[in-house]
């Protein structure tokens, strides 16, 4: 490629080095564009799990509390006030329960790892602070004698969200997902798969079919608010689902997932060959039977991987579910339907616009937990098609 | 015997057609569903309001509760106003600088892809931007804030400019990352499209492989390009996530990049999210605002499906 031209060549024009030359720098701006976009994604990546990665552990204290009667009516008593202003509030609140499940601790002296506040957390993990200085130093004290240890917070996968940072977690938020997905998936699957079946196999060619193929191209690219508007208007006001609930939530985001679900189904559909149908057909079958013993079979593993996807973007969306009060502070996590909710990434926008800064690295941890899911439902819907694909 | 079998046989397939019609009528529902939802509290709304006031007026000032407060003169007091120049203003200003992030990065990436990358690196690059792509907005809303806003903050400051936390800027540029993979996929399949006897022919005329893309390639895949483009638009004036944690929810009338701006999406958020009764006029106003992104949008996606659908027929494509 790269043979020095001799200028004394008679075939020689200087004009074809030039554009040689700008051919050069167009490959070059096409890398650099993809280098870029690459680049971004990298970056961000990589500045979400820096900014997440603290909130998986939480400092605890070690303590010795001597306990009697006293303590379990009024645990803020327990501790010396220093100390009092770093152990947690939520720690202390439990503090009583503890007792009563272990009456023989009575009269005796026990050692605790307290739970530390999060200002004193964040100070341990080297952020911003509002701690005054003589607490500051009393932290390092206790860090010089080992009293302080950083365990994995257990308390972020287990609790719901919380008015003190450093008891709120993300299971209220995950039940909270789970439902809501049960409710779309169980409405946005049969009813896709059963469009896909209708313009795929049983639908003439004619305008109406046409009209529904536009529509649900068009549905793909309405604005996902928009689809919140429609849930608080017709589910909510009209027919009187509760605000806020996995069913309004799910019901909305079933609507939006459908053309997703209705597109995947109808390549998968297509993509079984009209031999088998035709077998069918000259053994006398129906157009049902076919479809319902040979066609859908044949085309689940694409309908699956479809409908894993289209649950993954489902997961993902938020923008509908505020607009249906989907971002309700949810210390318990639901056990029906009907009871206010809110999911994954709800919480994640609810805990962005918390002042204090200990919330940072609990969205961050948040969003770890829900790109992780989004990631593996998508890795799981491809090896599924490398499975189940069929060449025919 | 045979016969009745047979009845009973035609009569379960009518039903099952008939329920199978019913489900692809859902979906057709669900866009009157929208249109009409929305279309029934904006009556509601413009019964209150002046269309003309909305649709042109370059104040905003829904909150009458406020105002009232203020000293201003009577006739102030009294009347909340819904001109909604300002916030439409803003969203095509955030999305023009969305478009000006992601149309050539994604346009660009696209040409690689199909132009320069080989196959193997190709199947890797493409579902690794599409990544992009299915990261959820509130993820990019939090990006923004957090990261890009008060670097961008930083950043003009060295050069003694002054720019909001909650800059047009910053919202933008991040929009426009996630809109980089619609426009590169879409283009990267349009631009795969073109067939090779056409770049064949450029190249035996002794045109180099840049001159090929830019006076061939691209000006035969242009409207499968464009097409994707409008997706983009309209994929960014919808956007919700990003705009109501990185932008503002001062309606702002300006040309400034570096000032805050609002959306009309975020005046949705806004109206509906606190705890006023459903028919104030600033509940409704979110309905307003929303049929007007309806129409926009509806308009800019049948234009773009249209388009593309054109195209393919055009090189007898069918996979569309």
């Amino acid at each position: 490629m790269e043979t020095k031209i001799n200028k004394n060549n008679n075939f020689y024009i200087p004009q074809i080095e030039k554009r040689n030359k700008q051919s050069k720098r167009f490959r070059l701006y096409a890398l650099s564009a993809v280098v870029l976009s690459l680049s971004f994604l990298a970056f961000f990546l990589i500045d979400i799990i820096k900014a997440g990665i603290p909130a998986f552990t939480q400092s605890s204290v070690k303590i010795e509390i001597s306990i009697d009667e006293e303590t379990a009516n009024n645990p803020y008593g327990i501790l010396e006030r220093d100390m009092s202003r770093l152990v947690s509030r939520a720690w202390l609140r439990s503090f009583p329960k503890e007792i009563e499940a272990h009456p023989e601790w009575i009269g005796t002296t026990q050692t605790f790892w307290a739970l530390l506040n999060a200002e004193a957390d964040q100070y341990l993990k080297g952020t911003q602070s509002k701690l005054k200085e003589n607490q500051k130093s009393k932290l390092d004290a206790l860090l010089q004698e080992g009293l302080i240890e950083r365990k994995f917070n257990a308390t972020f996968f287990f609790t719901g969200d919380s008015k003190i940072p450093e008891n709120a977690g993300f299971y209220a938020a995950i039940v909270g997902s789970v439902l809501t997905m049960l409710v779309t998936m169980s409405l946005a699957v049969p009813i896709g798969v059963m469009t896909a079946v209708y313009l795929e196999e049983f639908a003439p060619d004619n305008k109406l079919t046409q009209i529904i193929e536009i529509n649900i191209n068009n549905l793909a690219a309405i604005p996902s608010i928009l689809f919140g508007l429609l849930g608080l208007a017709i589910f909510i006001n009209f027919f009187g689902v509760p605000r806020s609930s996995p069913l309004a939530g799910g019901m909305t985001l079933a609507l939006m997932s459908l053309p997703i679900i209705i597109v995947s189904s109808k390549a998968a559909l297509k993509s079984v060959p009209a031999s088998i149908r035709q077998a069918g057909y000259a053994l006398g079958l129906t157009k049902w039977q076919v479809t319902k013993d040979h066609v859908l079979p044949l085309a689940f593993p694409g309908v699956l991987t479809g409908s894993i996807i289209a649950l993954a973007q489902a997961m993902g969306e938020t923008a509908p579910l505020i607009i249906v009060g989907m971002i309700a502070f949810v210390p318990d996590p639901v056990t029906s339907l009907t009871s206010a909710a809110t999911v994954m990434p709800a919480q994640i926008f609810t805990w962005s616009g918390m002042p204090e800064r200990a919330y940072i690295e609990k969205t961050a941890a948040g969003i770890m937990v829900l790109l992780t899911v989004l990631i593996s439902l998508n890795t799981i819907a491809v090896l599924l098609r490398k499975k189940f694909e069929v060449k025919w | 015997m045979i016969n009745s079998s047979a009845k009973r046989r035609d009569l379960i397939e009518s039903l099952i057609k008939s329920v199978l019609i019913f489900a692809a009528f859902i979906s057709v529902l669900t866009t009157f569903g929208i249109l009409f939802s929305i279309i029934f509290e904006s009556v509601h709304f413009f019964q209150r309001e002046s269309i003309l006031d909305f649709l042109f007026g370059t104040e905003w000032n829904p909150d009458t509760a406020f105002l009232s407060g203020t000293a201003r003169g009577a006739e102030d007091v009294a009347s909340a106003q819904f001109g909604a120049v300002p916030i439409f203003a803003g969203t095509f200003y955030i999305t023009f600088i969305a478009m000006a992030v992601a149309v050539p990065i994604g346009l660009f990436s696209a040409i690689y892809m199909s132009e320069y990358a080989s196959t193997k690196v190709r199947n890797i690059i493409k579902p690794t931007l599409e990544v992009l792509a299915g990261i959820p907005t509130v993820v990019y809303g939090f990006f923004a804030a957090i990261t890009v806003a008060p670097f961008l903050v930083d950043l003009f400051a060295t050069f003694g400019m002054e720019a909001s936390y909650r800059s047009a800027l910053g919202a933008g540029v991040v929009m426009g990352i996630m809109i980089i993979p619609i426009i590169s996929s879409l283009s990267d399949d349009v631009i795969n499209s073109v067939p090779h006897n056409m770049r064949n022919g450029a190249l035996a005329l002794g045109m180099n492989k840049a001159e090929t893309i830019k006076f061939v390639v691209l000006p035969s895949a242009m409207p499968g390009i464009i097409a994707a483009v409008l997706l983009g638009v309209s994929r960014a004036l919808g956007e919700t996530m990003i705009v109501v944690m990185a932008a503002s929810l001062r309606p702002n009338l300006t040309m400034n990049p570096l000032e805050d701006m609002t959306t009309v999406t975020v005046k949705i958020v806004e109206a509906l999210v606190g705890d006023q009764e459903f028919d104030s006029s600033l509940t409704l106003s979110a309905f307003a605002l929303g049929l007007v992104l309806f129409v926009v949008t509806l308009i800019i996606n049948i234009v773009s499906i249209v388009t593309i659908r054109r195209y393919h027929k055009k090189y007898k494509i069918s996979n569309l």
